[in-house]
């Protein structure tokens, strides 16, 4: 017999006696209070800023000048680009654009000081920003090996309230990373360390339309 | 049929090593500021959900479901894996899982595996036995990699160093780090940045360089085949990214029946586990991905090992199989008054505290001296069950497990029925109960003999001798009335005969 039988088979007998499941309830809340798109993006900014990130709000006209300034104070001189990320968000004669490319090591990953990202949706109530992989984001790793990323949010059509909220608008066939504040450790006697192996810096760019 | 290995040497029974514990101060005292912090934290973050009892009796609904038909849910998830582009093995014991994933790394040509917290390899010893076929694993969880470098042990779900001070850490990567790769730099302080920094240009070398990873699961979603992973520090993100072969160990009870579900988990684990309203990163991938890993975005084989090993034998027990319903948040360790002074490595499995009070012996059967004497690790106060976000009744679990061992009983082993013999160690508590419902039974004998104590009462000794002893270490015995209940009764309210 192989063992997925025997497994099926013994989780079978385990079951014979047992009284049917009771329906699942759903009564638990799929919001956590009521707010305008304006207040849903102060909840965002205040959740991820509580999680040490830096988060930064500007108009679409002023992204490049702001992205210049926060490549610039890192030091920035080589910074990731996914092959989707609008090219106007970029500044002229910035630090050298590496195009994010499947044949990359990881090894060349490493020796590039930033990477900036769309994502796909943020969260208010956890301040939480989800990437697919989908236009603008890139591979998984261009936002793990770098130690500094700046994702870009559009507020407020990216930004939903909660969890419940999230969930159906993502595909789970895509792979999808979470990322709510940057890299940490609690590890030793519990003290918050930021930045382990994942970028130590997080740049939040929250860009509104006017 | 031996039984069912959890990662740890033999180990003397709990009492024992709890005595030993608590006689270490500083042990004491990192557990007692550890355990305290988590606890003010996580009250402050549920406390922001108003609908927090909904989302417990949600998740403790989705649990019971789940294990009820969880055959069907298997192989619904094994069929939305193998559609994505992954291999599905199955494992009955630790043995063949470790078997398997030896095999698979083998098939690779690598030596070595980079490895992500998982619980359920460590409850399976996959380390010793890749070490034993000549392949290095390297654990890189901060705190897993502090436990592998100082020789020692995990004694915490989440924390699995809390046992350890920052001065610790400091020694133990000074001496160890060299001999596993980058050695630590110097000068080395103490600080936790500094220790962070340290953990970080020492795993990094390996991380670049892993062509095989071994990770856990915290969720896997029979629908779609999406396999879940909650972490902080990027490890995990860096294991389940990088390497071309990526293998999953992860126990059956660890499914979840659709995406959907997740909603209800992503907001109860973060905040019971380490108090936060979402853990920094959150991993979901589903078999290869659309693109099948051709992309460079992810490995290019997935391999998902689903493990039983004593997990069917708890299921079915009726009153334990809710043990089966923990998400490994570790919130119940962290309220414990006997985990807080007695610390982790004294439950001798990598489930401490009250729920390793429940589920090792279940996973393990009460045949050894640790398994029988778990279930009394507990005050049975209850503090356990309030705070569990899926509701596990644990004490409920406790005093179900205790009866088994001293009564005995049906319990089900390796799948197999069979009736477990009254335990050895309750021999003397058995006796005094039969000749308590002997005398209870017969009220003339009854009277006889408490008449003989009330007047014998000054000869009654302060301490119990023979199996009695241990009771009277920590208790006074009761002083005897110079006249019976029964007498005063009589005397007091019958007619004098």
């Amino acid at each position: 017999m192989s063992s997925k039988d025997r497994i099926l088979g013994r989780i079978r007998r385990a079951l014979d006696d047992a009284v049917p499941a009771a329906e699942i309830p759903r009564d638990y809340l799929p919001v956590h209070g009521a707010r305008t798109p304006a207040e849903r993006v102060d909840l965002l900014a205040a959740h991820l800023a509580e999680y040490r990130a830096l988060v930064h709000r500007t108009q679409e006209e002023a992204l490049p000048a702001l992205l210049a300034r926060l490549l610039e104070a890192r030091g920035a001189r080589s910074v990731l680009v996914p092959p989707g990320l609008p090219p106007h968000w970029l500044p002229a004669g910035g630090p050298t654009r590496v195009p994010d490319r499947a044949a990359s090591t990881p090894y060349e990953l490493d020796r590039v000081d930033s990477v900036v990202t769309g994502c796909a949706l943020a969260v208010a109530e956890t301040g939480t920003i989800v990437l697919d992989g989908g236009p603008g984001q890139g591979r998984r790793r261009i936002t793990l090996i770098p130690d500094h990323h700046i994702c870009v949010v559009r507020v407020p059509d990216q930004v939903v309230d909660s969890v419940p909220q999230v969930l159906p608008l993502l595909d789970p066939a895509r792979p999808l990373t979470w990322i709510s504040g940057p890299s940490a450790t609690s590890d030793i006697e519990l003290d918050r360390v930021e930045g382990v192996h994942g970028p130590r810096t997080l740049d939040v760019v929250l860009v509104g339309t006017q | 049929m031996t039984g069912t290995y959890l990662g740890m040497p033999a180990f003397p029974a709990f009492p024992a090593a709890a005595r030993e514990a608590v006689r270490d101060e500083a042990l004491r005292a990192n557990l007692r500021h550890a355990t305290h912090t988590i606890r003010d934290k996580r009250a402050r973050a549920v406390a922001e959900l108003a609908d927090w009892d909904r989302l417990r009796a949600a998740g403790k609904a989705v649990k019971d479901h789940t294990l009820r038909h969880l055959d069907r849910y298997l192989l619904q998830l094994e069929a939305a894996v193998t559609a994505a582009g992954g291999t599905v093995h199955w494992a009955a014991d630790a043995d063949e899982a470790n078997r398997i994933v030896t095999e698979l790394v083998r098939a690779t040509g690598e030596r070595e595996v980079v490895k992500v917290k998982s619980m359920a390899t460590q409850e399976i010893g996959l380390n010793e036995a890749l070490e034993a076929a000549g392949i290095a694993a390297y654990e890189t969880d901060l705190a897993e990699l502090i436990v592998q470098l100082g020789h020692d042990r995990p004694s915490h779900i989440l924390v699995p160093a809390i046992h350890r001070n920052r001065a610790e850490i400091r020694d133990i990567f000074r001496a160890e780090m060299a001999g596993w790769g980058r050695p630590a730099p110097e000068p080395l302080g103490d600080d936790p940045r500094e220790l962070a920094e340290a953990a970080r240009l020492h795993l990094r070398e390996k991380f670049l360089r892993a062509k095989v990873a071994v990770s856990g699961a915290n969720f896997m979603v029979a629908e779609t085949g999406t396999m879940v992973v909650l972490e902080s520090e990027g490890n995990g993100r860096m294991c389940l990214t990088l390497p071309e072969t990526l293998i999953s160990v992860v126990g059956i009870e660890k499914v979840v029946p659709t995406f959907r579900d997740l909603e209800i988990f992503l907001q109860t684990l973060p905040r019971s586990s380490t108090a936060e309203r979402m853990n920094p990163y959150t991993t979901m991938w589903t078999g290869l991905g659309p693109s099948r890993g051709a992309d460079g975005d992810g490995p290019t084989a997935f391999h998902l090992v689903l493990l039983d090993n004593g997990r069917t034998d708890t299921l079915a027990d009726e009153t334990g199989r809710q043990a089966l319903r923990c998400i490994r948040c570790s919130a119940c360790l962290n309220v414990c008054p006997v985990y807080e002074r007695a610390g982790g490595h004294a439950y001798g499995s990598v489930y401490p505290g009250p729920i390793g009070a429940i589920l090792s012996p279940q996973l393990r059967g009460t045949g050894s001296a640790i398994d029988a004497s778990l279930p009394y690790a507990s005050t049975l106060c209850g503090a356990c069950y309030e705070v569990c976000p899926v509701a596990i009744d644990i004490p409920e679990v406790l005093v179900h497990l205790r009866e088994r061992i001293a009564q005995g009983g049906p319990v089900t082993r390796a799948g197999v029925r069979v009736t477990l013999r009254p335990a050895d160690g309750h021999t003397a508590e058995r006796a005094a109960m039969r000749a308590a419902r002997l005398l209870l039974d017969h009220p003339g004998a009854l009277r006889a003999g408490e008449r003989l104590l009330a007047r014998a009462r000054r000869l009654a000794p302060r301490r119990l001798p023979g199996a009695g002893r241990a009771w009277t270490d920590s208790r006074e015995l009761p002083t005897v009335a110079a006249q019976s209940f029964r007498d005063w009764w009589a005397r007091e309210r019958s007619d004098p005969r």
